[in-house]
């Protein structure tokens, strides 16, 4: 295949992707990921190995070619899917349950470890639980319904609940210190929460001046945890620092339909990877003499005129217009699609290592292990 | 089946079909007649099982991938570079067809339960006729390879799809001795039959070591089939050189033939005969052809190379006729490849479309043929064309797939004349159970300009979210289709709620509507009200009261709602400090009695009383306070500073 990539049908729309996590003392790449599908009648979770590490025993097919492991019925579409440690994922459901499956490595067998029906609901309809973040053993969610519910794996019940969280569809939530979530919403407001407050109201809200373009996806820089990524309804690839007040740091054209996915690389920040309903998956790389990435230098791109983003105060150059000007003095910021052709919306990315795999609505799985990282 | 349990209690049912699924209903008429047993099943006959099998859904997600392909390819190209791209393209669909295939096979051998080995078994068999009539067609229409190729790609055609040979032979070659195996000649009998002379020769060499003494005679058989001409289409020799060398060995094997060089081995005399072309010979070897269509490539092979493809049909017709018993009937198989080789288009897509039950083949190869210029303009009753109808009936039948509706979209947008109909039609009727979906097939209105169904579905959503007391979405909703009314609405709640409450609930929506206030009145005023507060609640009396003014005397506050804001100035007119100025105070005395005469020209109070009262009394509160404020005003504007 084209670029490195490996292509599986795998006759059900990919809704979530994730790779099992390694350890940080081996220096494997990884070799197991996990897909949840959606809109089928009968949606599934899945495991499968790209057989880095010989797990697989298998003589044929392609290498790297990804060989499913296991598979488990899910009750409604996969909506999120986190892995909780080794064994365990947590899945979001559209029925608003919150399930943690346990994948048995030895018989290669799937099963139900807890389940949260109906965790997410209205009073007469169920709610999809649209997003879901963890940190062994807090998981935590936000659904459809506006609220946010903090679990314990291992725990019955529930440990925290914020009720009207929000007005709005919460559709993305991610930590950004032990006992604080960013969540994004469908009004294009970020709203931090601060568990360590009683009180259920967010300890900030940002939100862009102009349009409230709904948010779908965050994701926080590794190693810097005031810097957020975000994507949403229109494409657009915003970059905010989260002591900074109300507007973003910049903010970047990048896809002509939702942004569904943005991670930054979890070794190599200076990589972001954004996907969407476009169809393409674009690869961000930034290259600047100082060491901070260019995009965290701030600024507004040259194309987006109606967008008013303020200079911030840290930063002293005007425009990231890196892949016009091509210059060196000021930081590069270079962006590749990265799939070989045109396909349906690509719904789910994950980056570790030097592998990347992403699920879409072609029914496909696509995987890289030599991303240019 | 499905269990209908009130059928089973006597009640009349009516029903009607959806897209893919049927509704029944209780109907108002009495069961008449004797009420025998009625059955409480009804039994759902499923028009297309294939869309439901999972092995089958990877072709029609790769083919779509290819279809997708296949319509962007550059109209700037002359049609004779684009071939090649066809034939690749074609190719690439087979290629498809036969993953599909292994698969299945691979499930139906490994299939424990006979049910669904015979199941897959069938698709198995439907897949490789549907690849033997794509590959034909690929080579006669496509590819339109002219005389002296033509053989050549028929024969390829030929092997590929007889792979049993090569099973034989592997089975031969693996025995201890497989000269003397007992399919050794029918091997060897079978390559010479599909032209593969050099394989033929190296199993031959096995037999001659064995018989030394007949050694001259597998010499000369050797010599024979080394030294049949085949032709090379990419090399300098012409067809015409070509016909006259290939003519010149005819003869000599002919000469071997009348010579009896053969005849005390009756294995190498048939061998022989196959290779001057006797039909007789050939025809005792049905079982190794198996198929009246290897029967003729072979006697082609063998009588004339040089067959021109407007000759084929000729050859065809008389090969199917001799090579089947008079008690057989042709298959539909055999008259479809009977009418490719008549090069009857339209007959070969008519025919397959009766004979398969999913219109994926035809709509496919349609497509491809339309593309390559073959298809003339046959035009159906209502106007569209041959392929378009077949893409429209084959994506139609996607549509009813609760997943695969997403390919379909792709295949109406490629017929131009009834595609965008069909979409705008199909596409309202998508199940919206979660949000995500919801956003997907609001991109794919939006992208094409359908802005009737944004709408519908906007508002699908915004009452959903409604109902469940989810104002924020709703509104998000509501600005993703621009529909002022609806914002109006959710304002009304907004305000409704305050009115019952005292308070907002759904601050942080409230707060951070941004240039979304502007979508409807009712919103700027519910933002510009909220404003009030806020600045009444900071202490900045000033703002405040020049901010509620501007409300009433703009009129962006409804008049309902005025009565609220007038009891809302009540404190900032009785603080010790004046807030309004004479001005001011004039306007808002100006709008009590403005609202005030209004009420007093309605009809007789239809309230109780109480609320009559309540109401004097808050007409005659403000009426004090105003008449203070102004009061203190008019001596504070004329004071001079000292």
């Amino acid at each position: 295949c084209a670029n490195g990539f490996a292509d599986e049908y795998v006759s059900q729309k990919i809704s979530k992707t994730r790779w099992r996590p390694v350890s940080h003392s081996s220096l494997q790449q990884p070799d197991i990921f996990a897909t949840g599908s959606w809109d089928n009648e009968d949606n599934k979770i899945s495991f499968w190995s790209i057989g880095n590490n010989g797990t697989t025993g298998m003589d044929d097919g392609f290498e790297g070619d990804p060989q499913l492991l296991c598979e488990h019925k899910h009750d409604g579409d996969v909506l999120d899917l986190q892995f909780l440690d080794q064994d365990r994922i947590v899945t979001a459901s559209s029925t608003g349950a919150v399930t943690i499956f346990r994948h048995h490595q030895n018989s290669q067998t799937i099963s139900v470890s807890q389940s949260w029906a109906r965790a997410h609901r209205y009073p007469c309809d169920n709610a999809p639980c649209t997003g879901v973040v963890c940190s062994s053993p807090e998981i935590v969610t936000v659904g459809e319904d506006g609220r946010i519910i903090v679990f314990r794996a291992d725990q019955e019940g529930v440990v925290r609940v914020i009720e009207n969280a929000d007005s709005s569809t919460i559709h993305a939530v991610t930590y950004l210190r032990t006992s604080e979530i960013l969540t994004v919403n469908s009004i294009g407001q970020l709203k931090l929460f601060d568990f360590r407050q009683q009180s259920n109201s967010p300890s900030q809200i940002l939100s862009l001046s102009g349009d409230r373009v709904p948010l779908h996806c965050v994701d926080r820089h590794p190693n810097q945890q005031h810097i957020v990524a975000t994507g949403g309804q229109d494409g657009m690839l915003c970059v905010w620092d989260v002591r900074q007040g109300n507007t973003p740091f910049s903010l970047m054209e990048a896809h002509s339909a939702e942004m569904w996915e943005v991670h930054f690389h979890p070794s190599n920040p200076d990589h972001l990877f954004t996907c969407s309903e476009d169809g393409s998956l674009l690869h961000w790389e930034t290259s600047s003499p100082s060491d901070m990435p260019s995009f965290l230098q701030g600024g507004r791109n040259n194309s987006m005129i109606s967008r008013s983003a303020m200079a911030p105060a840290g930063g002293n150059q005007s425009l990231i217009n890196a892949w016009l000007s091509g210059d060196s003095s000021k930081g590069r910021l270079e962006t590749t699609h990265m799939l070989p052709s045109q396909t349906l919306s690509v719904n789910s990315l994950d980056v570790l290592g030097q592998c990347l795999v992403c699920g879409t609505d072609g029914e496909a799985i696509f995987v890289n292990r030599q991303v240019p990282v | 089946m499905q269990n209908i349990p009130a059928a089973s209690a006597g009640t009349h049912l009516g029903f009607a079909w959806g897209p893919g699924d049927i509704l029944v209903y209780e109907t108002l008429y009495k069961a008449s007649g004797a009420i025998g047993s009625g059955c409480p099943c009804i039994h759902e006959v499923r028009k297309d099982e294939d869309i439901y099998s999972p092995i089958l859904r990877k072709l029609f997600n790769e083919s779509h991938h290819i279809f997708v392909g296949l319509q962007t390819i550059g109209e700037d190209l002359p049609s004779k570079n684009k071939k090649p791209q066809f034939v690749s393209i074609s190719k690439n669909y087979r290629s498809v067809i036969r993953a599909c295939m292994e698969e299945l096979q691979q499930v139906a051998v490994s299939s424990k339960v006979a049910d669904v080995a015979t199941q897959y078994g069938n698709q198995v068999s439907i897949l490789l006729a549907i690849e033997l009539i794509w590959n034909l067609c690929e080579v006669l229409f496509i590819d339109a390879a002219p005389a002296g190729s033509l053989l050549l790609h028929l024969l390829d055609w030929v092997r590929l799809h007889k792979a049993d040979v090569d099973e034989k032979a592997r089975e031969v070659l693996q025995s201890e001795s497989p000269a003397e195996h007992h399919d050794y000649w029918n091997v060897v009998v079978s390559y010479v039959l599909q032209g593969r002379l050099e394989e033929a020769r190296q199993m031959l060499v096995k037999q001659a070591t064995l018989q030394p003494a007949a050694r001259s005679m597998y010499k000369l058989m050797d010599t024979l089939l080394s030294k049949m001409p085949f032709y090379n289409p990419g090399g300098t020799q012409t067809l015409t050189e070509f016909d006259v060398k290939w003519r010149h060995w005819h003869e000599e094997v002919d000469r071997c033939l009348q010579d009896n060089s053969f005849a005390s081995n009756k294995h190498l005399e048939v061998i022989c005969k196959i290779l001057v072309g006797d039909e007789d010979t050939l025809l005792e070897h049905k079982d190794l052809l198996s198929t009246w269509y290897h029967f003729l490539v072979t006697r082609l092979l063998f009588c004339h190379p040089t067959v021109k493809p407007t000759e084929l049909h000729y050859y065809a017709q008389s090969c199917l006729t001799m090579f089947l018993d008079s008690r057989s009937v042709p298959e539909p198989l055999d008259s479809i490849l009977l009418a490719a080789f008549e090069f009857d288009i339209h007959q070969v897509i008519k025919d397959c479309s009766i004979a398969l039950n999913n219109w994926w083949f035809v709509a496919h190869l349609t497509d491809l043929l339309d593309h390559c210029k073959l298809l003339q303009s046959h035009n159906l009753h209502f106007g569209s064309n041959l392929r378009e109808f077949l893409l429209l009936e084959y994506a139609s039948g996607l549509f009813t797939h609760h997943s695969l509706w997403q390919l379909a979209v792709d295949y109406f947008d490629h017929c131009p004349e009834f595609g965008r109909v069909y979409l705008e039609l199909q596409i309202e009727r998508v199940p919206l159970d979660t949000e995500r979906k919801a956003l997907k097939v609001l991109r794919i209105c939006e992208q094409r300009q359908m802005s009737e169904q944004v709408r519908s579905i906007c508002k699908i959503m915004a009452m959903r979210a409604l109902r469940n007391n989810r104002l924020g979405s709703a509104l998000s909703w509501s600005i993703r289709a621009k529909d002022a009314a609806f914002a109006t609405l959710i304002s009304e709640k907004f305000l409704q709620d305050y009115c019952a409450r005292g308070t907002f609930s759904d601050l942080d929506l409230i707060d951070n509507l941004g240039p979304a206030m502007l979508l409807s009145d009712r919103l700027t005023f519910l933002g510009k009200y909220r404003e009030f507060h806020k600045l009444y609640g900071e202490k900045r009396s000033g703002e405040a009261a020049k901010l509620l003014l501007s409300l009433m005397t703009a009129k962006i506050a409804p008049r309902s709602f005025w009565m609220t804001l007038l009891t809302d100035a009540l404190p900032l007119l009785e603080q010790k400090e004046v807030i309004f100025s004479a001005d001011q105070t004039h306007e808002l005395m100006f709008c009590l009695e403005e609202l005030t005469s209004l009420n007093t020209t309605a009809p007789g109070a239809d309230g109780p009383m109480q609320d009559e009262d309540t109401e004097l009394t808050k007409v005659e509160l403000l009426r004090l306070a105003l008449a203070r404020n102004l009061a203190r005003a008019i001596v504070k504007e004329g004071t001079v500073e000292a």
